[in-house]
């Protein structure tokens, strides 16, 4: 599947958790923060244009995030595809897929999300009243995990 | 006489602190309002010295709290030109919205009947209407919108009509900040013998308000949204109306006698007011009234409306930006978007740099709807604003679009 390969070559292979939560310490202010959270945002896997239904929608007050996953059975990884109409938040969901992209459902589940966030700074942006659709996104991957185990 | 700022800013403590290391710029005011040191002082001073719990004249504290609550309400009942018996206690508009839907248009409403709103409503404002219209069978009607953001006048005599039994209708626009001209709708429903709903929440802040003129049947409105606390807020209705309507929630407090086979409903305005008040918040809301009274309301409203041209003025000097609303009459309000960019970008990258802003659909979404729009990114004028917080917001936006 064309899908999977984009997968394979990106988030949570190249650029890690670890890798993310070094670079973000050393900014120091917000245009460089913000910056490379935009440019992380590009390195996702590009989202399959015909997913783009109401099925893969997780919604946020403010904005939108979609997604897709798919299961390697040659690895038994899960492949996930993010994507958001607002470049932040694309950002933050690339932060969430370098954790969480081709990990097995059991190390998806045993994921610390909240201490990650709050390592880098970013734990308001987690916040599930924040609207954004990180959060509801976070959850339905654990939950799909879940279902897998 | 032009206002005096910075007496004013220095009465909100919660301006001089930083945002993100930057100085704060609160922008955000049709959401929640700054509270002054006047109210902050009146809860603390409540709770320090006359907590009890109201209404049942045991002990001294029960009658300090008692009058406190009772002195709040007059504070309201001044402020609208009310009588005391009708300013109800609620949460807020929200709640003050939902008696009115529920006890009034539930008991008066029938399959037939109308209900009229505008597009430009906060779900509050919808939502409620259109339970209680599936519950009766009435039927819910709606305002168009014009492409300034002001409402669609052209065919109201079609839509308020006979079966109109209730128009509820915002008196300010929190999406838009447009201000709608209630007195001349109050006159048409009028004449088609049809009852008047005024949502206040963004109307009562920002000029003096006088239910009485008006001649509205129910006016709302939220304590936060006034420079009071959060939790509070009031439903006037005309005694008349008041006295005939249903209680919405029963319970303590809202009855004169309870036994297993009938209960009888207390007098107004306790008729309405089950359980135990939020008494600290009525106190701070009168407060914060009392506040704003002995203010120079006028050039409140001119400061504001002068924040709000200059605002407008950048805006529309601004490569790319896009005024979303930009009728004739508003409120302090300035809703827009920026080509190639997503609202919640522009909110975030404000607040980097201290410039608190409201990003989204507003609960307007079918106002956005209407406009075709996912949302805006909202800026929204207080008393305590000045010309530099809107070059701070421009400033910001500056820097964005270099980045977006
Ligand atoms: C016009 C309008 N109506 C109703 C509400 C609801 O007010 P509250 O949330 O305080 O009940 C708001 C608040 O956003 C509003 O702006």
């Amino acid at each position: 599947m064309t899908a999977s390969t984009a997968a394979a070559t990106n988030l949570g292979s190249t650029t890690t958790d670890e890798d993310i939560v070094d670079t973000l310490s050393f900014f120091e202010d917000w245009e460089e923060r913000y910056g490379y959270i935009i440019e992380l945002g590009k390195e996702l896997p590009p989202y399959p244009e015909a997913l783009h239904t109401e099925e893969h929608i997780v919604r946020g007050c403010q904005s939108q995030v979609w997604l897709h996953i798919e299961m390697d059975e040659a690895s038994g990884k899960m492949l996930l595809f993010l994507d958001s109409d607002a470049i932040i938040v694309r950002g933050l969901a690339a932060i969430v897929s370098a954790a969480l992209n081709q990990k097995t459902p059991q190390e998806i589940v045993d994921y610390d999300m909240q201490s990650y966030f709050a390592k880098i700074d970013l734990l308001k942006h987690l916040s599930p009243t924040r609207g954004n659709g990180i959060q509801a996104m976070v959850e339905r991957i654990k939950n799909e995990a879940k279902a897998r185990i | 006489m032009s206002l005096d700022v910075h007496a004013i800013r220095e009465q909100f403590p919660i301006l001089q602190q930083t945002a993100h290391g930057k100085p704060l710029v609160y922008l955000d005011n049709a959401a929640t309002t700054q509270k002054p040191v006047a109210v902050i002082d009146a809860v603390d001073n409540y709770y320090r010295t006359q907590n009890s719990n109201v209404h049942r004249g045991a002990h001294y504290l029960g009658d300090l709290a008692t009058a406190a609550l009772e002195d709040a309400r007059l504070s309201v009942a001044r402020f609208l030109n009310a009588e005391r018996e009708e300013v109800i206690w609620t949460k807020g508009t929200t709640e003050s919205l939902n008696l009115v839907a529920h006890s009034f248009g539930g008991s008066q409403l029938k399959a037939g009947d109308e209900v009229l709103v505008s597009t430009l409503e906060h779900h509050a404002n919808i939502v409620p209407w259109q339970q209680v219209c599936e519950r009766t069978g009435a039927t819910l009607k709606v305002i168009p919108l014009a492409a300034d953001g002001s409402l669609n006048l052209s065919d109201i005599d079609n839509l308020l009509t006979g079966n109109t039994k209730i128009l509820s209708i915002a008196h300010a626009s929190n999406a838009l900040g447009t201000l709608n001209p209630v007195a001349e709708l109050i006159t048409k429903a009028r004449k088609v013998g049809a009852y008047v709903v005024l949502d206040g929440a963004q109307a009562v802040s920002h000029f003096s308000v006088d239910v009485k003129a008006l001649d509205c049947d129910f006016y709302a409105f939220s304590g936060h949204k006034i420079f009071g606390p959060t939790g509070i807020g009031v439903l006037y209705g005309k005694k008349d109306l008041l006295n005939a309507m249903p209680p919405y929630q029963t319970g303590g407090e809202m009855i004169e006698t309870v036994s297993f086979e009938k209960s009888t409903w207390n007098r107004l305005p306790y008729k309405f007011e089950a359980g135990t008040p939020h008494i600290a918040g009525a106190v701070g809301l009168g407060a914060a009234l009392e506040w704003l009274m002995a203010q120079d309301r006028e050039a409140i409203w001119e400061h504001e409306k002068a924040l709000l041209a200059y605002a407008t003025e950048k805006a529309k000097a601004f490569p790319g930006l896009r005024i979303i609303g930009d009728a004739e009459h508003k409120v302090g309000v300035l809703s827009f978007l920026i080509d190639n960019t997503h609202p919640s970008d522009v909110g975030t990258l404000l607040d980097q740099q201290g410039v608190a802003v409201r990003t989204g659909h507003h609960c307007t979404m079918p106002l956005m709807a209407a406009l075709q729009i996912p949302g805006t990114v909202r800026a929204s004028f207080a008393p305590y604003n000045t010309h530099a917080d809107v070059d701070a917001l421009f400033a910001g936006l500056e820097k964005i679009i270099k980045f977006l």
